[in-house]
């Protein structure tokens, strides 16, 4: 590849079509309830594009999105809750103007790293770079000392459990299990009628959009390349020079930052946060996401979340008992069967007979498709 | 912290919780023994062992039901013809997945994972539907129940020597298989250099098969022996599946003596800060510091081999 635009022409028309099925008719079809249950989905939509980069790219399976995903949603939650817990909304506690749960816990001042939540503008800071550090800080513990693969899966397995453990133990901080409930207002902004609703869904696609031109821009500069040639054969890489290191501590950073994105928008679009968003389970299911959809397809990442979602919760409505043998099974057939997920099955069987058919003429290839990175095919 | 206990006191506390340290040691050395052969030798990451751990637990209770239905006489007794059913029912199991799904997927460590992940989903989902969502305990012998007194202030439960009697037993069985069998050598020379192993004539096919199922089968003992203390519910697997892999890892993959040492010094650590604070708090210190560690020493305790 010489061109280093964000997308070629078949990814042009592709996010074009995502763009205009999340824009224009999901929106003309749906009520508002469903809309809402697609922006909920949408936010796991977040954390499965960060891993398509991090897992699908840099070949970085981390068992722990779940952790960054919740420190974005804690952090858009408590902003969120200590506007709700204004003076005049909590007079009836014994120290009015503290969130429910502490005043529960006999907890009788916001503690101190409570504090900076009250301004919108750190909120905004506080969700990109908390993550963001925290995902430096272990990726550089980890990839410096060339931890990888299976060892790094299990590490941030462990994290997931450990943060987990502790906002569900910490009750008068974190509100628990139950997590940050009755979340109001954003800046006196009411989110919680149905017109703010369909505001934050708008909202909350056009920063997927943002998200998706970055991991395009990722994926089709020199930075992309190199990791997947890392992914591929990692001495290599650092034999010509490169620091693997570096390259692979930015991947997991971007996959995080990701993922906070998300969880701060589904503390906004749903209005609760909790643990059950945090841990292993919530944690593995996203990556489920991800190789339902592709792991090497940014746009496939996303449909498979949107697809697993809706089944899940169609099923999960009328037949509880199956679900879970379907969600094992599917998360079975596509491992050994579908590798590459629902977008390989588009790229080798569905993609070529169309374009078959459009331009038989035309006889020169799409292009860098992602199946041909997929059987390891040189990129160029 | 220490201010309202005198001396005496201290000590019974100590010893106390460190006996409660050690059941939980017999736990994980039971359910990490299986891993850390899986794990460490094959490098299969299996998310599903906790599911033939209480695939063993409800061999055990229906083994327990049986005998207090059709052979009251004999109840006293149960307990080891469960276990034997339950290394068999599990280790069966696991030849299966094997078979059908594992051995596909060894040039894909990370896809095991997410394969045994699913399986792991499956499998909890035919417990709830065959035997209930509700937790099920087993009845114990006469025997096994009560304490010993061992001084006036220290008593310790009968199952819970038992279960770490089991659990030495069972880890020098494994000890001799792996290291002094001629079929342990095997595993070991398949583990070092597949290749060769197969040029000098070793079915390698087939000694992955036989690892892997007694891998699961070591998890199914884990489990009858978990029915002495705790009930047993279709997802109790999943609680200690992340800790017994940090049990592995912190222990140094490939080696079972690195495995018992971890388990002893994570479990003991556990215990005893959980007299000083809450439950989960202790929890999140162990984890942490096991974490920490392994981030200035990613090898483990006792490393045996370079990693790639």
């Amino acid at each position: 590849m010489t061109d280093n635009r964000f997308f070629n022409r078949s990814e042009f028309i592709g996010i074009l079509v995502l763009a205009v099925f999340l824009v224009v008719i999901l929106p003309l079809t749906l009520d508002v309830f469903r809309l809402n249950l697609v922006a909920k989905y949408l936010t796991y939509a977040f954390v499965a594009l960060g891993l398509v980069i991090c897992w699908g790219y840099g070949g970085i399976l981390s068992l722990g999105q779940g952790v960054f995903f919740g420190l974005g949603g804690y952090c858009m939650a408590m902003f969120l809750k200590l506007e709700a817990s204004s003076v005049e909304n909590t007079k009836i506690q014994s120290t009015p103007g503290i969130p429910d749960f502490m005043d529960w816990n006999q907890i009788t001042a916001l503690p101190l790293f409570w504090k900076p939540f009250n301004s919108l503008t750190f909120t905004i800071a506080a969700i990109i770079l908390v993550p963001g550090i925290f995902a430096l800080i272990i990726g550089t513990a980890m990839f410096k000392r060339r931890v990888g693969g299976t060892y790094f899966a299990i590490i941030t397995q462990a994290v997931a459990a450990i943060l987990t453990i502790l906002i569900v133990g910490q009750q008068g901080y974190t509100g628990g299990i139950n997590g940050m409930t009755d979340l109001r207002t954003l800046k006196g902004w009411d989110i919680r009628p149905d017109h703010a609703k369909v505001v934050l869904y708008f909202f909350e696609v056009g920063c997927l959009f943002a998200c998706i031109m970055i991991a395009q821009f990722v994926r089709h500069s020199k930075l992309g390349r190199i990791l997947v040639a890392m992914r591929e054969k990692e001495d290599r890489v650092r034999f010509s020079g490169y620091s693997v290191a570096n390259f692979k501590i930015f991947a997991f950073c971007i996959a995080a930052v990701f993922a906070a994105i998300g969880g701060a928008m589904f503390a906004l679009n749903v209005g609760f946060m909790s643990p059950s968003f945090v841990g292993i389970v919530p944690s593995i299911e996203m990556v489920i996401y991800t190789a339902v959809g592709g792991r090497l397809s940014i746009l496939g990442a996303i449909y498979g979340t949107l697809l697993v979602n809706f089944a899940k919760t169609s099923l999960s409505e009328s037949f509880p008992e199956l679900w879970l043998f379907g969600l094992g099974g599917l998360f079975i057939a596509v491992v050994l069967a579908f590798p590459n997920g629902l977008a390989g099955i588009w790229g080798d069987y569905v993609q070529p007979r169309i374009e078959r058919l459009i331009s038989s003429r035309k006889s020169k290839p799409a292009g860098w498709t992602d199946s041909s990175v997929a059987d390891g095919a040189p990129a160029e | 912290m220490f201010g309202d206990y005198s001396i005496g006191d201290l000590g019974s506390i100590f010893v106390m919780q460190g006996f409660a340290g050690l059941i939980l040691f017999s736990v994980y050395v039971l359910m990490a023994l299986g891993l850390a052969i899986i794990f460490g030798q094959m490098g299969v990451i299996n998310m599903a062992h906790g599911e033939f751990m209480i695939l063993g637990a409800y061999v055990t209770w229906m083994t327990s039901n049986l005998f207090q239905s059709y052979l009251p006489g004999l109840f006293a007794g149960y307990f080891f013809l469960a276990m034997i059913l339950a290394f068999v029912a599990s280790g069966a199991l696991g030849m299966l997945v094997e078979w059908v799904l594992i051995r596909h997927l060894y040039k894909r460590p990370l896809d095991t994972l997410l394969a045994t992940w699913g399986l792991s989903l499956m499998l909890q989902q035919a417990y709830r539907s065959v035997f209930g969502a509700r937790e099920v305990g087993v009845e114990l012998p006469q025997w096994m129940l009560g304490s010993l007194h061992v001084t006036e202030s220290i008593e310790v439960p009968i199952n819970g020597v038992f279960v770490m009697c089991l659990t030495v037993l069972i880890t020098i069985g494994v000890a001799y298989v792996m290291y002094l069998s001629r079929w342990g050598r095997q595993v070991r020379a398949v583990v070092q250099n597949r290749i060769m192993a197969g040029a000098v004539g070793i079915n390698t096919e087939k000694v992955d098969r036989y690892t892997f199922g007694l891998g699961c089968g070591i998890a199914g003992v884990a489990g009858s022996a978990f029915t002495m203390i705790g009930s047993t519910g279709p997802t109790s697997g999943q609680l200690y599946i992340v800790d017994t892999f940090l049990v592995v890892v912190f222990g140094g993959a490939a080696s079972l003596l690195g495995t018992i040492a971890s388990a002893f010094s994570i479990s003991q650590t556990q215990s005893t800060l959980e007299f000083f604070m809450s439950g989960s708090m202790a929890k999140v210190l162990t984890l942490l510091a096991v974490v920490g560690i392994l981030m200035l020493r990613p090898q483990g305790l006792f490393a045996l081999k370079v990693r790639k």
